[in-house]
């Protein structure tokens, strides 16, 4: 029988017994999130309130144990992982929808909250929550915030940032604190934006409110389907040129077509090359003429064929080989590595090009989907990890395609964030006076050495075996780290 | 220490294991978390889907042992199978948890208590229908005696032994009398039938809920159906093989295909089910029986014939109703109708077809409510609470009566109407659709013919 470590009893002293868990076969469902790397926790503590956090911080600090915040675990850059042991303080339980102003168009949330269930909650008073993640029926409000997570409809509303007005943080050392105000317009520094995207490395947040958007009255969902990536390129371009912001332009390339269309009957045909998914919302007669241009538009690039529908059904339809296609991949391989770069829009048939010509290198089955109005790819590489060698064969592939979108003056993350995964990436995009002036910020928040530790920058002290940055380091000797700066 | 070394031997024992490659199917994206009534309900992710998959490739790969605190964890699931409703990768979750709770079953890694009483009841008791039809009178003399009432008001039994008095709080109504498989043949068809099918009248139904397979036979009869009940069936064996009491769920599977499906004579054009739980399960005889020589394709031939009440009424199409009932009713999925069997639409639509009646849909209908079989009973912590939280969305409609599609729902939710609605503005009792459907009917000849 394992008996409970100094650590481990202070802290059911601190929250009780069925809120600490510590046994050997219960911390090995805590080693992942939604990617593929590991951590091993020591501890996980599940916290009822700001207090518990504040108290659970305080006594890991006073063990020098470090700590890491974890929502749902749906994160796809190991950012909830304990990459260096310790305490994972797991936010699920505060999970209260504590206010909706219908009338300021806020909510007052706990972090826990699932995404999906703000938005349920949103529509009785006729709003919505904008960012939309894909796994938003699961993922939570205190990791959307961590990672400024986006959606296909943050192309015209913003990624989290622009929806988190405020938010109750407890830093590094413990310490309670209200950042933001409901004005919208602070005056001073920005601080909640340095919190939103921070990926869980200088605080946790406890409280948060957030902004809350009108629903449109009318929605009309297009699709159309091309010939050649470089046409449905162009389309997205010029739609976006025209001055139009649709609410969500997205695109799916061929193997996406080939794995959706059996198990989902899109009615796609197969050796179309791509489909693009535009959708514009709001007043009636707005949806009508916007609706309208974008046709026009989309038929400007000899289209195979566009389909349109405003019916909340039809468009269902429309949406569902995009909205299925990760599941309908796991019918072709039983692993997938999703991808997320970034690249400016018009660059995005090269990158697309060199992304295939490295899956074929490496001998993986690559589909792409992504938000093509962002220019934020999501190659998805398929593997079976029961195969010797294919996890770090699917690994530097990525750390290629990585290269590939950096070098097209694009960036390693659009939305999943750097965390664990590409922290040896980040000296591609930022010199080492930039990530001094990173983690100089950080220090700000507190001590935050054992906060979240081995997240975002590159690997430092005692993160030797955590995630796969062995395979990144490689990367880093093959290119070099300032081959870019 | 839990933590086996590297070099082991499998811990599986038996056939009946949990598939590698279908565990290998789970990515842990973690889109089935929220879906989990018992994530919900305890917060912890060892008691979540990907968790407990976790947990069997664990078990699987060598670096867990089995112990008590991982069997709790798979005690725990409620096998309502909402994650795989969630899940995009389509891992058969319900099918990994019934290979692991066989595999605990075989190795017997219950507590022995809980084991003998599993023998009594579930292998001396639910295979035998004279039995439990001996029960049945032994529950009704019990509660027209009045001693039921008294203990209840007493709550004697509540202090002396909890465990039963939870049980008791659980028992059907036995005021119906029981349904006789031989009344089926005394109903038929006005005109030619155009099909032919034989209801599995199953275990506890006839007993608990005799009133659903008359309306049964006679919303099928009516539109054109001749309907038997072959006497020699037995138990469907779905609380055996959710249990993991698989060989016994096997010795009954094969009962019944003898019992409908005799070598020689021609298939039913349907055979039909009005228990989602029995339905789910008799659509996987060919899954259960598919390594034995001598049933495996008879099995397969008897699964796809098997339909749920409301999957073929709406398939070959029925008599809209015309008799009105004024009444206000929430529709509460049963698990493993939407979940297992995917039919949401149909029982909906039989609803909805009735004049008069106004479907008011609960916050999320598809949540299971607590019941899963005898979970209510052997995990009735959990049970009640996950019960409170569906009561709540139930009482949110302002619902008259709650209508849903398996015997151990009704009796669940009826326990909740007695636990929760304070004002006791709800009728008491829960009811299937196929019921409300028949009565439609049968009052709308009443006005026609007055």
């Amino acid at each position: 029988m394992k008996t409970p470590t100094a650590l481990v009893l202070e802290l059911i002293e601190a929250i009780g017994d069925d809120a600490v868990v510590w046994h050997d076969e219960d911390l090995l469902v805590y080693e992942y999130d939604g990617t593929i790397d590991r951590g091993n926790p020591d501890v996980i503590a599940l916290p009822a309130d700001t207090d518990d956090v504040s108290a659970l911080i305080r006594i890991a600090n006073k063990h020098g144990a470090p700590v890491t915040p974890r929502g749902a675990g749906t994160g796809l850059s190991g950012g909830a992982l304990a990459a260096r042991g310790g305490v994972i303080i797991g936010m699920n339980r505060m999970r209260q929808i504590l206010n909706v102003d219908a009338e300021n168009k806020t909510a007052l949330v706990q972090p826990g909250v699932v995404n999906l269930d703000l938005g349920i909650e949103a529509e009785r008073h006729g709003l919505a929550y904008a960012p939309d993640p894909s796994s938003q029926r699961a993922c939570t409000i205190g990791g959307n915030i961590a990672e400024n997570a986006g959606g296909p409809h943050t192309l015209a509303w913003g990624t989290t940032t622009n929806h988190v007005l405020a938010v109750e943080l407890v830093t590094a050392d413990g310490e309670v604190q209200w950042i933001g105000h409901d004005t919208r317009d602070e005056p001073g520094y920005d601080l909640v934006g340095c919190v939103v995207g921070s990926e869980g490395t200088v605080g946790i947040v406890t409280q948060a409110l957030v902004r809350l958007v009108p629903r449109p009255t009318a929605v009309r969902t297009m699709l159309a389907v091309y010939d050649s990536v470089r046409d449905a390129s162009n389309a997205v371009s010029a739609v976006v040129a025209s001055g139009i912001v649709p609410a969500a332009l997205e695109m799916i390339d061929k193997m996406t077509i080939a794995a959706v269309e059996p198990v989902l009957n899109t009615g796609f045909p197969l050796d179309a090359e791509a489909v693009l998914l535009v959708e514009v919302d709001g007043p009636e007669s707005q949806v009508e003429a916007e609706g309208a241009r974008v046709e026009s538009i989309l038929r400007r690039f000899e289209p195979r064929e566009v389909r349109s529908a405003t019916d909340h059904e039809k468009r269902e339809h429309l949406w569902a080989g995009r909205k299925g296609a990760i599941g309908a991949l796991g019918q072709i391989m039983p692993n997938y590595y999703l991808l997320d770069g970034v690249v400016p829009r018009t660059k995005l048939p090269d990158v697309l090009d060199a992304v295939y010509e490295i899956a074929e290198r490496y001998r993986l089955p690559v589909a792409n989907m992504f938000h093509a109005g962002d220019g934020n790819l999501h190659p998805c590489l398929l593997f079976d990890e029961r195969e010797p060698g294919a996890t770090a064969r699917v690994l530097d592939a990525g750390g290629e395609i990585m290269r590939v979108c950096v070098d097209a003056g694009g960036a390693i993350t659009g939305e999943h964030g750097v965390g664990l995964e590409k922290r040896d990436y980040l000296p591609w995009i930022f010199t080492d006076a930039d990530m001094d002036a990173m983690k100089a910020l950080r220090a700000a928040f507190g001590p935050t050495e054992n906060f979240n530790p081995c997240k975002i920058f590159p690997a430092g002290h005692g993160c030797g075996e955590a995630g796969h940055q062995h395979h990144a380091q490689q990367q880093i000797a093959k290119f070099g780290p300032k081959a870019f700066v | 220490m839990s933590i086996a070394p590297l070099d082991f031997e499998s811990i599986w024992q038996t056939a009946d294991r949990p598939d590698a490659g279908e565990l290998g199917l789970c990515v842990h994206c973690g889109f089935c978390l929220n879906a989990c009534p018992t994530y919900h309900d305890l917060g912890v992710e060892t008691d979540s889907p990907r968790g407990r998959i976790a947990l069997m490739r664990g078990l699987d790969d060598g670096r867990l042992s089995w112990s008590p605190r991982v069997q709790q964890h798979f005690d725990q699931c409620l096998q309502c199978r909402a994650c795989e409703t969630a899940c995009p990768s389509k891992v058969p979750y319900g099918r990994l948890m019934e290979a692991t709770r066989a595999e605990a079953f075989a190795q017997d890694r219950w507590p022995r208590r809980q084991r003998i009483i599993w023998r009594v009841i579930m292998r001396g008791l639910f295979p035998y229908p004279r039995r439990m039809r001996l029960a049945g009178y032994g529950l009704k003399l019990y509660q027209m005696s009045g001693l039921q009432s008294l203990v209840r008001c007493s709550g004697l039994l509540k202090r002396l032994a909890p465990k039963l008095a939870e049980i008791d709080a659980l028992s059907p109504n036995a005021d119906r009398p029981f349904y006789s498989n031989a009344e089926a043949a005394r109903v038929s068809p006005k005109q030619t039938p155009r099909a032919n099918a034989s209801l599995v009248t199953g275990c506890m139904m006839p007993l608990a809920y005799p009133d659903t397979h008359r309306a049964t036979v006679n919303v099928f009869a009516r539109n054109g159906v001749a309907v038997d009940a072959p006497s020699a069936q037995v138990c469907c064996g779905a609380l055996h093989a959710h249990g993991g009491d698989i060989e016994a769920a096997r010795d009954l599977a094969r009962s019944n295909i003898d019992a409908f499906t005799p070598v020689g004579s021609e298939l039913p054009d349907a055979i039909l089910i009005n228990a989602a739980g029995c339905g789910s399960h008799l659509k996987e005889y060919g899954h259960l029986l598919r390594n034995d020589a001598a049933y495996a394709d008879r099995a397969a031939a008897f699964a796809l014939r098997v339909r749920d009440v409301h999957e073929w009424l709406v398939e070959i199409g029925f008599e809209p109703p015309i008799g009105r009932i004024e009444r206000r009713v929430t529709y509460q999925d049963s698990c493993h109708l939407s979940h297992a069997q995917g039919i949401r639409k149909a029982p909906r639509q039989v609803l909805t077809s009735i004049p008069g009646l106004e479907l008011a849909e609960m916050r999320t209908p598809d949540r299971c409510c607590g019941s899963a079989g005898i979970y209510s009973v052997v995990q009735s912590e959990i049970s009640q609470r996950v019960l409170a939280e569906k009561m709540s969305d139930v009482l949110g409609t302002g619902a008259d009566q709650i209508c849903t599609a398996n015997p151990g729902c009704m009796l669940q939710l009826d326990a909740g109407i007695a636990r929760f609605d304070d004002d006791k503005r709800m009728i008491p009792r829960s009811i299937h659709a196929i019921e409300l459907l028949d009565e439609s009917y049968r009052l709308g000849d009443e006005g026609q013919s007055r």
